[in-house]
């Protein structure tokens, strides 16, 4: 159980390993923990932005789609009240149309009235003439009673 | 099992020749060649394992081999972290380097009695001690080491000035010189011996005792040999581990400014 030249060797030894250690165990295998130490921790908080940007769109798609529904529904409701109106308007015009065509017949009616009137008051002052000439062929002088047969006829146009 | 072939010499005789080194040369130039022969494959080994291991180290996924080197590097890492506040690149490569080597030595251990010898006594070996750490100069050289080291790192740290008013001022202050340099050797000198002491202690009554069992009868070997075996599997790798904090604490210490 003596000390002697053994230690010697044995701190040579020792010193030979550490070394070794230092110079081409340790760095790169520190090096490897710490580097993906930093990754990880990189992919977390990147997954972590990840999801608030998530929850970000998801509220602003809520967001878009509530307006959309808004603006749609404004839309139908801006469309029911033109229709309302153009349903309205049509009404009125076509009241209005028809009364001017009504209007329209009853004075063609009117015309088409007095024209007959006219004709007829024509025909039967003529018919009355040719009876009366009838009637009174000898006595009668059309030159003569002229102003008599024309006062008659115009009787008979204001019947 | 062996105890046989010893009956000439008895249980002492069986346990002093397991305890025998084998060794050349004589007096203080006496070489343990088993102690060296052992240190230096178990060096190798871990040397070779941890180098494989660094250089397929991926910042990827780790494979199982990087994984567990990666768990000891760090275990050693958090260690150092945890007692040493400073930077230094060479405090934790030596207590990783201290960790693995002194837990292989000591691993030598569980390796049943009489095998390691028998086969060493086939080619012609008379004497084959395999654990190192039971041997004192191992323990020493390690300790020794680490004691040069710290000297170093105090006078490196402090100044040479430093250093001595650090070993002659503290703790009782200027005028109590001689007394507080007497403490200090003390405190400095017992650094190196508890540390060798303590491995070399541990292990040495362990493969005692290990011994001690293979000379039970065979039939209750196994009831004795296993539970040690398993118990010894935590004082392997305690000391080790102890040996590695140890000397993490007091090359910090030796880095501390007072």
């Amino acid at each position: 159980m003596s000390i002697n030249a053994t230690l010697i060797g044995q701190m040579i030894t020792f010193t030979l390993l550490v070394w070794f250690t230092m110079k081409y165990i340790w760095p790169p295998l520190i090096g490897a923990i710490e580097e993906r130490k930093a990754k990880i921790a990189e992919g977390l908080a990147a997954a972590e932005k990840g999801q608030e940007d998530m929850e970000r769109a998801a509220k602003k798609a809520a967001n878009v789609l509530r307006e959309a529904k808004q603006q749609s529904a404004d839309i139908v409701n801006l469309a029911q009240k033109r229709a309302n109106e153009i349903v309205e308007e049509s009404k009125g015009t076509a009241k209005q149309e028809g009364a001017r065509m009504i209007e329209a017949a009853q004075a063609q009616i009117e015309q088409e009235m007095q024209r007959a009137q006219e004709q007829m008051r024509k025909e039967v002052s003529a018919l009355a003439l040719k009876a009366a000439g009838q009637i009174l062929q000898q006595e009668i002088d059309k030159a003569k009673h002229k102003e008599l047969l024309g006062k008659v006829s115009e009787q008979l146009g204001q019947v | 099992m062996a105890s046989e072939e010893h009956a000439a010499e008895g249980a002492t005789g069986y346990i002093v020749h397991h305890l025998t080194p084998l060794s050349v040369g004589e007096g203080f130039w006496t070489l343990h060649l088993d102690t060296l022969f052992f240190s230096a494959v178990l060096g190798v080994l871990f040397i070779w394992f941890f180098k494989v291991a660094a250089e397929k180290a991926t910042v990827g996924v780790p494979g199982t081999t990087q994984a567990f080197v990666e768990m000891m590097i760090e275990f050693v890492d958090q260690q150092v972290k945890d007692t040493f506040h400073g930077r230094s690149a060479l405090i934790a490569p030596l207590g990783l380097t201290i960790f693995v080597w002194v837990f292989l030595w000591n691993f030598m251990d569980l390796f049943p009695v009489d095998i390691l010898p028998a086969v060493a006594g086939m080619m012609g070996m008379e004497y084959m001690r395999v654990v190192p750490s039971t041997d004192l100069n191992a323990t020493f050289a390690l300790s020794i080491s680490v004691f040069i080291l710290i000297i170093f790192y105090s006078i490196k740290i402090k100044g040479v000035l430093g250093f001595a008013k650090e070993l002659t001022c503290t703790p009782f202050g200027p005028w109590m010189m001689p007394f507080n340099l007497l403490l200090k050797l003390v405190e400095e000198i017992a650094k190196p011996i508890s540390l060798a002491l303590r491995l070399f202690g541990n292990l040495y009554a362990g493969e005692l005792i290990f011994i001690l069992i293979a000379l039970l009868p065979w039939y209750i070997q196994p009831l004795l040999s296993f539970p040690w075996a398993i118990f010894h599997i935590l004082i392997i790798t305690l000391q080790a581990f102890i040996f590695m904090v140890l000397t993490i604490v007091y090359l910090s210490m030796a880095h501390e400014d007072h």
